[in-house]
């Protein structure tokens, strides 16, 4: 650590989830955020910086959200860490901002309570005062300060007066501050329930809650919590939600194709004949290109996320579908992760962030890739066009239904396993469901468009920055040593013969070994690899892909390969996202171990029960 | 009489905490549960009743009768 940053004052945000924190980071700091997380732990907190109207810089923590001190998920734990000073490499702040939403400072008052034991100069902003108002809620500030004996700012919404008025207030507390003169306030030396007391003492005499006509927030929730209409509600959004994903992304897509293809183009007509320009276009353009295509999904996907999220509406999601999670012993804030990865596990692993108790965090990004992700798509209609043969069972087409139970496989696998994972991996972790379902309200602009820009950098920075590299390698392996006899010569060619006898059993063919490797960078690269091998390989060099399949597989070794996919577990960009959510190693390993597992045992089964029923 | 039984609507006081699961009293007690707090149960989840969506305060909270029926309420 520096001198100069010895000298900046740190200030910590603390407070309940949804109380505002980030809303008020974004608007001291303007969403410029250096993200920090541990190894192991699917926890991050934010670090900001920003200057006083007086010029002092202020280092500024937010905080994962914390109701009390005693740390029960990893995540109160980070956020008591941080204030206390525990965290390596982390300085302890030099002074607290307690956040609160005013509507519920008689639940919530004891917490501030609490955090006056850490033994540093805290103040109180009291948030939303607006929808405080709104609820009939009157509460006496300056009374309410010297009962507390601490300072009370109040803002609505972190807009511009309050943020004004917050950053006159800070000039002098932190001047304070620095110079040792802020007044740290009394330790409350009482147990829980006796500050609950206290805390009820003071807001009886400074909180006053005027009618109790049920509020605009119950008023919606008497809708979107009914056991039927609810549900209608949530059903009718997921739908319009899916269809969004892949029809309003469906253009961009065709778009960042076509920008690819030119590029490619481009580069093939200008450059010589070399192993460069092959390098540029078959290598990093054509690997960027297959994960970049999928950035217009994501940021779909997250528009719709981070919008359910900042209105007050995804807890209410998981409440409803609770019981149904409860069942594999997960919380219904799974919910919403495991239905993102339907269109990709990237951002569904990058959604698990919302659930609050680390051990179901884990469990679900464990789980997410079993999702059936859009790049699958591709490879199911491919093999089940060559292979299923397009009749009806009864009102059912035969196609559709092997889509189908492959998607459910993976559903039901992802149940079992995250059954499995609940009871040995998580040590038994009770999964308890206490959430806040936090009052309505609008996004702050501002606030929604860093978070989505937030989510489309994580994308592009961590999958892109494994895919690159990863694009090189596999681009080197499948052109060296000699390509002059198609990729059978290449080290791809090489690598997939050395694995192709462990594949054997589940009636993999050297083609399919060799188009494994490329199809590392995303899964529906496999399709476009097999199409290569095949056209280098064999005679059929103008026939369509599809013939060439049937010709040259049985169908235990396509339905073997069906299965395999359902697993898949050979995605780069998958692993590099469990990498940076979880900040090591450890798990994304675990999770190619066990889902080659599975895709290995799964499609062996397959393959072998299908040769002996003659098939 | 435990919160986890109390049915759509009714209001009750919280009289108290099971004494055997201090962890999770802690936890109820830091988002807000207390004795003496009034509480009018919201909503129930779609599938076996189950969670539970609860007035407390000011604030509103969902919880599971799993951990409802360690809250003893007295009905008003």
């Amino acid at each position: 650590m520096s001198n100069i940053k010895e000298k900046n004052i740190r200030l910590a945000l603390l407070g309940a989830p949804n109380c505002g924190k980030t809303s008020l980071f974004n608007a001291l700091t303007g969403g410029r955020a250096k993200v920090a997380n541990y190894p192991g732990v699917t926890v991050e907190y934010r670090k900001g910086e920003f200057s006083l109207p007086n010029n002092n810089p202020v280092e500024l923590l937010d905080l994962p959200g914390v109701y009390g001190d005693c740390g029960h998920s990893m995540d109160e734990k980070v956020a008591i860490d941080a204030v206390r000073g525990n965290l390596v490499g982390e300085r302890s702040p030099d002074g607290l901002i307690f956040m609160m939403d005013a509507s519920h400072i008689n639940t919530h008052l004891h917490n501030v309570l609490q955090a006056k034991s850490y033994g540093l100069p805290i103040i109180l902003v009291l948030n939303m005062m607006d929808i405080a108002a709104r609820d009939g809620i009157e509460i006496n500030i300056p009374k309410l300060e010297s009962l507390l004996g601490i300072s009370i700012i109040s803002c609505v919404a972190v807009r511009n007066k309050g943020r004004v008025h917050l950053l006159e207030f800070l000039n002098e507390w932190t001047a304070k501050l620095f110079d040792g003169s802020a007044s740290i306030p009394n330790k409350e030396n009482n147990s829980l329930k006796d500050l609950q007391l206290k805390s009820r003492q003071i807001t009886n005499t400074t909180v006053r809650q005027l009618g109790i006509a049920p509020t605009i927030t119950q008023k919606i929730d008497n809708i979107v919590l009914h056991p039927l209409l609810g549900i209608i509600f949530l059903s009718g959004l997921l739908i319009f939600m899916f269809q969004a994903v892949y029809w309003w992304a469906a253009p961009f897509m065709d778009g960042i194709d076509l920008i690819f293809s030119k590029l490619q183009f481009i580069v093939d007509s200008n450059l010589p004949n070399t192993w460069l320009k092959s390098l540029i276009s078959d290598g990093i353009i054509a690997g960027v290109g297959s994960v970049i295509i999928f950035l217009p999904q994501i940021i779909i996907l997250f528009a719709f996320i981070l919008l359910l999220e900042a209105s007050g509406y995804m807890t209410r999601a998981a409440f409803l579908v609770d019981s149904l999670m409860a069942k594999v012993g997960l919380n219904g804030r799974a919910f919403i992760p495991l239905l993102s990865s339907f269109a990709c596990a990237i951002p569904g692993i990058m959604a698990s962030r919302t659930i609050e108790q680390e051990k179901d965090r884990l469990t679900t990004i464990l789980i997410a890739p079993l999702m059936t992700c859009s790049a699958r798509w591709p490879v199911y209609i491919m093999i089940i066009g060559a292979f299923i043969p397009d009749i009806n069972i009864g009102f059912l087409g035969l196609q559709g239904l092997v889509a189908f139970s492959l998607v459910l496989g993976g559903i039901v696998f992802a149940m079992i396993m995250a059954f499995i994972f609940k009871r040995t991996l998580m040590n038994n972790a009770k999964s308890i469901l206490l959430i806040e379902l936090p009052s309505y309200k609008l996004p702050v602009i501002k606030d929604y468009f860093i978070g989505l820009w937030d989510r489309a950098l994580i994308f592009i920075n961590r999958a892109g920055r494994i895919i690159l590299p990863a694009s090189i390698i596999i681009w080197f392996l499948a052109s060296y040593p000699t390509k002059s006899n198609g990729i059978v010569g290449t080290f791809a060619g090489k690598i997939g013969s050395l694995i192709e006898p462990i594949l054997r059993p589940i009636g993999f063919n050297l083609e399919i070994a060799i188009s494994l490797i490329p199809g590392m960078a995303a899964r529906e690269v496999v399709v476009g690899a097999l199409a290569t091998i095949y056209s280098l390989d064999s005679e059929a060099l103008d026939g369509p892909l599809k013939e060439t399949l049937q010709n040259s597989w049985s169908l235990p070794t396509a339905l073997s390969f069906l299965v395999w996919f359902v697993f898949a577990p050979q995605c780069l960009s998958t692993l590099a996202i469990m990498r940076k959510e979880t900040n090591s190693w450890k798990w994304p390993l675990f999770a190619f171990f066990y889902l080659f597992t599975l895709a290995y045992l799964m499609a062996g089964i397959t393959y072998q029960i299908a040769v002996h029923l003659g098939l | 009489m435990t919160l986890d039984q109390l049915s759509c609507n009714q209001k009750a006081k919280i009289t108290g905490f099971d004494p055997l699961f201090l962890e999770l009293e802690t936890r109820l007690r830091e988002i807000g549960f207390s004795e003496g707090d009034e509480v009018t149960v919201l909503h129930f989840g779609p599938i076996g009743k189950n969670p539970m969506s609860i007035k407390l305060n000011g604030a509103l909270i969902a919880l599971r009768k799993n951990e409802a029926k360690y809250i003893f309420v007295k009905l008003l």
